[in-house]
């Protein structure tokens, strides 16, 4: 990734100015994390302290002992629920990618009659407010047997996620050279082998961009997995998370534990990929 | 020739898939049958998990090999867990039971479009129906029919204190407090320095307790029934003087009380940071967990008022119709219904058997205060829980409440009560 | 520009030629199906329901009569009224702080600094927690007890305010039931119907702390867009700045940000709409508020639906939701689509 010096400082400044500058701008660079950083401190430490330690009013103190505290109670309850989002996640996240990719395919680069129309109206689903269906959701799910099953909230992601995946993988794919495309269209080939000969090859850059978007969204949903899968067998770990809270007598180093070790996949996918995550939004997959 | 015999193979994959789905559903219905109980609650932490834990240990014990499945969901007091349960029946795919309050909320959503088994025979064969006050029977019976099992009742206007905190200032409750004892001392803490009152009204519903504690204690008896029944309107000066009155308990209270929810608030009762704390019996629960020592580091006494009323809001379990393992359910009812299992679950969950042959004599103090209420005050449902009103009747109170606490508009606070009670009146 | 492939020329009337014109459509048959059910036939089923007395314990519910029944009770409610006031508000502030962070936070990580990955890892972090995570722990820290109130004084900033003459920082945040300013007295002088308002006039300040707490979970993406799109700052301008010793907010100003346009669009569009739907990390962190001073219209439709069961009503709510998210999307959507084709 290119870099710029976007405050250029004009010739005559002079090796003062230029260090002026860079002690300015690492000072807010650090003072900026320590902002974002404080919220993780602070549920870390709270989810290190016993039952009876945490409380609201001392939540800056350190623990008393460095124990887990509320992370091996958190992690015990937690488990099997983390094992089910990794499940539902993994599995939608693949699948909504490859149909993503195909739909973006065709849509960016093939001219068909109403192909604007359905474009128009496949990418707005991405953005309605799920409160607006949810209801009819439910039934739609009951009445074909999926209610309640973990495959049932995949199918369901899977649908949801392939607006925006479209949307992703299209803007990208319209930065794909048209003479490549041209040279195998001439020696015969159609839409399907267009599409695996050529643009899937071309794809990974996008579907890491896709991917960290599809595992994010689908790993934090709490409306879909409330409301489909009632069962705590089957139930993904921010239901788990959302029951640890409870309603009455909650034990807030086990929630602030549980809050954590519920971060930890998708935090980590973050600090991971993020670099290609940004490259794959600079090689085009959000256009303006 | 080949296309031919691609469609036979095709079918015949297909024939052997089918065959194989169908012999697939049969078995999992068979399992099914070989005992397994699921269960529907919000109770998923802290004191009711306990609570929970109880009841299905006894049930293990009575009814051994049975597979139970806990289905608990969380949040919003309720909320999520009746959105859930309303999905699944409307679907027609209801757990063996459910736990839930009872009264008129309960019977305008479940008994009304025909959720609920009637389970009278049940309450005759295990003799409940004169093991429990009339009163109490009448929240989940109807035309004489029974719908449900009780396992606990919650009292919901108590007031508790830290007993060491107003001894250092020289404060004394005795067996009943009346609100000059409560705002002479609420003063005389003020001016220490010291909160008087705790409140953790995140989501309002901790004070909409207090003010439904409030007018019951001022209105009395008699004249609570008649604003339930519609009679009492509640843009009636009688009301306005508790919604005054209201305002000025609420002078008293801890300046982030819309950032605590109750069990926070109460957490200031129990290290000292706060005296007084008015909330229902699921406080115990909290004093339990930091084991103060009951009538040492804290005490109780009735709401200022309400000593002869037994605001109450019940836990009942029910017969779903069409559950898939109707016997289990049966059989969890017997248990949850019987004597032993409630003493414990009451222990636990700081509430009361709502049956009066309960052995109480090994109970800790504040449970044998509170039993012996229960077996002399009069009742009233809670109207925070919809055991005496539908749930669109909570929400406007609720909402209104929300915009009273700060705009302390008492004739608009009145108005928007009286429009909310006509709505339940016209249906 | 198109770069659009033109299906199949001339042989359309071989059964090869045909498949090849309906190849595209095929293959992405499925997903035109499922959206057109998942979403569109469920908003057509949700709009019904907004129209009807319908609900889990009255599936026999016909249409409401008046058939507008359930949206004129929605605009006469004061908490929905004082709702919309409380998007807007948020709205503004969360776009400004989240899209401003974005772009400053991009500005400062995109150079030649040691600890740049680092750095972006941490700003780029917060989006991937879940909202409820978000709001809880910000609940916390905006606790006025014991919050980020306690590092006010911590860090000696109260001690230096007092030294100014002015008070101490110990904002109410979420506890705040103010509204500022106070305009329903004013307005109420001049129009005297505006006494009978329900909610007030103003910015309610318990949203500050809000917007703030989103603003640190959203920022991470809006600096992610603009990171992309200074990349795309060719180049040979940038040699050309160099040479021509332009000074650094003279860059800013004549080259970076007009390059910059469109990818703040696209931050402001799909932040916009994502603050018009909110509704978890409102919920987790301080629900309807003091006053309703952060209630937003999701929290609104989920009590009305599964607390109150007034399905119609919450229906009714969630399609205004659906309309306030339309008018901000569509003219994006219809000039992106016009653009690429």
């Amino acid at each position: 990734m290119t870099t710029v010096e976007t405050f250029q400082p004009a010739a005559s400044d002079g090796k003062i100015g230029l260090f002026l500058q860079k002690v300015a701008i690492y000072t807010a660079l650090i003072v900026l994390s320590a902002f974002y950083l404080m919220p993780v401190y602070m549920m870390v430490v709270n989810g290190m302290k016993s039952a009876t330690e945490v409380s609201i009013s001392t939540m800056w103190q350190l623990p008393q002992s460095i124990g887990l505290g509320g992370f091996r109670e958190a992690w015990s309850r937690l488990s099997s629920s983390f094992q089910n989002s990794l499940v539902i996640t993994v599995s939608a996240t693949v699948l909504s990618c490859l149909v993503g990719s195909l739909t973006g395919y065709i849509l960016s680069l093939w001219r068909f009659k109403g192909a604007n129309l359905i474009s128009i109206l496949i990418i707005f689903g991405m953005f309605i407010p799920y409160q607006s269906i949810i209801v009819p959701l439910v039934f739609f799910t009951q009445k074909v047997g999926l209610y309640g099953t973990i495959p049932g909230l995949i199918l369901v992601h899977v649908i949801y996620g392939q607006s925006i995946n479209a949307l992703i993988f299209g803007n990208y794919y319209r930065s794909v050279p048209r003479s490549l495309i041209e040279a195998a269209r001439v020696d015969g080939a159609g839409v399907w082998k267009v599409y695996w000969k050529i643009i899937l090859p071309l794809s990974p850059p996008a579907f890491v961009v896709a991917a960290i978007f599809q595992f994010t969204n689908i790993w934090n949903d709490f409306l879909f997995g409330v409301t489909i899968v009632p069962n705590p067998q089957s139930q993904p770990v921010t239901v788990a998370l959302n029951n640890l809270a409870g309603n009455f007598s909650v034990d807030w180093n086990v929630v602030m534990a549980g809050a954590v070790i519920a971060a930890l996949p998708t935090a980590i996918l973050y600090v991971a990929l993020g670099r290609y995550f940004v490259r794959g939004l600079v090689s085009g997959s959000v256009k303006a | 020739m080949t296309w031919e015999l691609n469609r036979r193979s095709l079918l015949k994959t297909g024939a052997a898939l089918a065959g194989a789905a169908a012999v697939g559903a049969a078995a999992g219905r068979a399992a099914m049958a070989a005992g397994k109980l699921e269960i529907f609650s919000w109770w998923t932490s802290g004191g009711e998990a306990a609570a929970l834990k109880a009841l299905t240990d006894s049930y293990a014990a009575k009814f051994p090999g049975t597979e139970l499945i806990n289905a608990a969901v969380a949040g919003g007091g309720g909320t999520n867990a009746q959105s859930v349960l309303q999905a699944r029946l409307a679907g027609g795919n209801p757990p063996d039971s459910w736990q839930g309050n009872s009264g008129t909320a309960f019977f305008d959503q479940y008994v009304g479009p025909g959720f609920v088994d009637d389970i009278t025979s049940l309450y005759k064969s295990e003799g409940w129906e004169d093991k429990v006050p009339p009163a109490v029977l009448d929240l989940i019976r109807k035309d004489g029919k029974y719908y449900a099992v009780h396992v606990g009742a919650h009292r919901c206007n108590e007031v508790w204190y830290n007993k060491k905190l107003l001894q250092k200032h020289d404060i004394d409750i005795g067996e009943t407090l009346s609100w000059d004892q409560f705002f002479a001392a609420a003063e005389k803490l003020k001016n220490a320095g010291v909160n008087a009152l705790s409140l953790g009204d995140n989501g309002i519903w901790a004070n909409a307790r207090i003010f439904e504690n409030t007018f019951t204690g001022l209105l009395g008896y008699e004249q609570t029934q008649k604003l339930w029944t519609g009679e009492l309107s509640f843009d009636s000066p009688e009301l306005k003087e508790a919604m005054k009155l209201h305002l000025k308990v609420l002078e008293f209270v801890n300046s982030d009380h819309s950032a605590l929810s109750w069990d926070q608030a109460v957490g200031k009762v129990i290290d000292g940071s706060s005296a007084f704390n008015m909330h229902g019996d699921w406080a115990y629960g909290e004093f339990r967990k930091a084991n103060a020592k009951d009538g040492e580091d804290f005490g109780w006494v009735s709401h200022p008022g309400t000593d002869d009323i037994f605001i109450i809001v019940t836990d009942c379990f029910t017969s779903p119709k069409g559950a898939p393992n109707p016997q289990e359910a049966i059989n969890w009812l017997k248990t949850v219904g019987s004597a032993d299992t409630q003493l414990a679950f009451s222990l636990n969950k700081g509430s009361v058997s709502p049956r009066l042959d309960v052995d109480k004599t090994k109970l800790p103090p504040y449970l044998q205060w509170s039993y012996d209420k229960f077996a002399k005050n009069k009742f009233v449902g809670s109207s925070v829980n919809g055991e005496q009103v539908p749930a669109a009747f909570v929400q406007a109170h609720f909402d209104a409440l929300t915009t009273f606490v700060v705009n302390k508009n008492v004739d608009r606070f009145a108005a928007a009560l009286a429009e909310a009670q006509q709505a339940i009146s016209n249906g | 520009m198109s770069l659009a492939i033109e299906a199949a020329e001339p042989a359309t009337r071989t059964r090869e030629g045909m498949l090849e014109r309906l190849s595209p459509v095929l293959l992405i048959s499925p997903v035109i199906v499922t959206t057109l059910v998942f979403v569109y036939v469920f908003i057509v089923l949700t709009v019904l329901i907004s129209l009807s007395t319908w609900s889990p314990v009255n599936l026999a519910g016909g249409f409401a009569s008046p058939l507008m029944k359930n949206y004129s009770a929605l605009f006469s409610n004061g908490r929905f009224q004082a709702d919309l006031r409380n998007t807007v508000v948020f709205t503004s502030i969360f776009l400004f702080g989240s899209v401003g962070l974005g772009l400053a936070l991009a500005l400062l990580v995109d150079r030649q600094i040691r600890g740049r990955g680092i750095f972006r890892a941490i700003f780029l972090f917060p989006y991937a927690l879940s909202f409820i995570v978000t709001g809880v722990a910000w609940r916390w820290l905006f606790n006025p007890e014991s919050g980020v109130n306690v590092l006010f004084d911590a860090l000696g900033i109260n001690t230096l305010l007092s030294h100014v003459g002015v008070g101490p920082l110990k904002p109410a945040w979420l506890t705040d039931p103010t509204v500022w300013p106070p305009l329903n007295e004013k307005l109420a002088a001049i129009f005297p119907s505006a006494a009978a308002l329900q909610f007030d006039i103003g910015v309610p300040l318990a949203l500050i702390g809000v917007a703030i707490a989103a603003s640190w979970q959203l920022s991470g993406f809006a600096m992610a867009t603009f990171l992309a799109g200074l990349a795309t700052i060719p180049d040979h301008i940038r040699e050309a700045a160099k040479i021509d010793n332009a000074s650094g907010w003279t860059y800013f100003r004549k080259i970076t940000w007009p390059m910059l346009a469109p990818f703040t669009v696209v931050n402001l569009v799909i932040l916009g709409h994502v603050s018009l739907k909110i509704f978890d990390l409102v919920f987790a962190m301080s629900g309807p508020g003091p006053g309703f001073a952060t209630d937003v219209p999701g929290i609104f439709v989920f009590e009305m639906t599964f607390r109150a069961l007034r399905y119609g009503l919450g229906a009714a709510g969630s399609v205004v939701m659906l309309l306030m998210v339309a008018i901000v999307i569509i003219p994006y959507l219809i000039r992106n689509a016009r653009e690429n084709h």
